[in-house]
């Protein structure tokens, strides 16, 4: 608990609204990064274009914030290439399965009250905990 | 064009919330979801606050026939429990849990140095990529 940030989290938390909000007020889309990453890299060409520009106005936000002092350096060191190789993969196929993932069913969905969204928040939260559990304290893969 | 300015703006407070929040941190995101060990609860109110806001916002919004800039509303409307929605995001969830990287920090940590984000990123567009290949969606 003693790393617990109550205050930007809070405000980390309603800035994502408000992206949320602005993309579906103005564009009439759903803020899914999954599904605007997919869609980035498989769909013709003009259906591309607002994507990658958003993909790209994520990491602009992000480099701006490391500009200006806010510190994202990497706290974690040598952590298990495997871990990120297979997880990467099974987060990158299982989003796509699931029609979404943290953003799209976990902010956006939820707001809608879909039915789908909130079984696959409460089963991705689920497994991300057993998961964890696994890895850190059954199999000690990091601590 | 205004969809296209909307974009990048949208995705600009969406990654500086990501930041902001600290969910860009992998090691914020798995002490979250270690209940049993070293829990720490930021990351619930991130998604409480984001939740806050789109319930309020998305009511409101959803009461227009049209959004501002664009002809419709491109949104869901499958109410199904599937199991590929069901297997989806348990598999989803592992990768989650064995990372700390879902999608959105993955993307968002280009905009630093972070060796192990790239790594993820890869992977996850292969996974995105084996997913087309199989399923062609």
């Amino acid at each position: 608990m003693e790393n617990f940030s109550p205050v930007s989290a809070l405000t980390g938390g309603a800035l994502i609204g408000l992206a949320a909000s602005l993309l579906l007020l103005f564009n009439g889309r759903i803020a899914g990064i999954s599904g605007i990453l997919a869609g980035s890299l498989f769909l013709r060409r003009q259906e591309r274009w607002w994507r990658l520009l958003f993909l790209a106005g994520m990491v602009a936000g992000a480099s701006l914030y490391q500009h200006f002092g806010g510190d994202l350096s990497e706290a974690r060191t040598g952590y298990p290439l495997p871990l990120l190789i297979i997880g990467g993969l099974l987060v990158g196929f299982g989003t796509r399965l699931g029609s979404g993932c943290t953003s799209g069913h976990g902010v956006c969905g939820l707001a809608r009250h879909s039915p789908r969204s909130i079984v696959a928040t409460l089963v991705f939260m689920a497994f991300g905990g057993i998961s964890v559990y696994l890895a850190r304290h059954v199999f000690g893969l990091w601590s | 064009m205004m969809p296209l300015l909307i974009a990048p703006l949208s995705g600009f407070v969406f990654g500086l919330g990501l930041a902001v929040s600290r969910m860009i941190d992998p090691v914020k995101v798995t002490d979250f979801l270690d209940v049993t060990g070293f829990w720490d609860p930021s990351l619930a109110l991130v998604m409480a606050a984001a939740l806050a806001v789109t319930l309020v916002c998305f009511r409101l919004i959803l009461r227009r026939t049209t959004p501002v800039a664009a002809e419709r509303f491109d949104i869901p409307t499958r109410t199904d429990i599937d199991r590929k929605l069901v297997t989806g995001a348990a598999l989803f969830g592992t990768g989650w849990g064995m990372t700390g990287y879902c999608p959105g920090p993955a993307v968002a940590s280009l905009g630093f140095w972070s060796l192990d984000s790239l790594v993820v990123l890869s992977s996850i567009l292969a996974g995105v990529g084996l997913h087309w290949l199989i399923f062609k969606s």
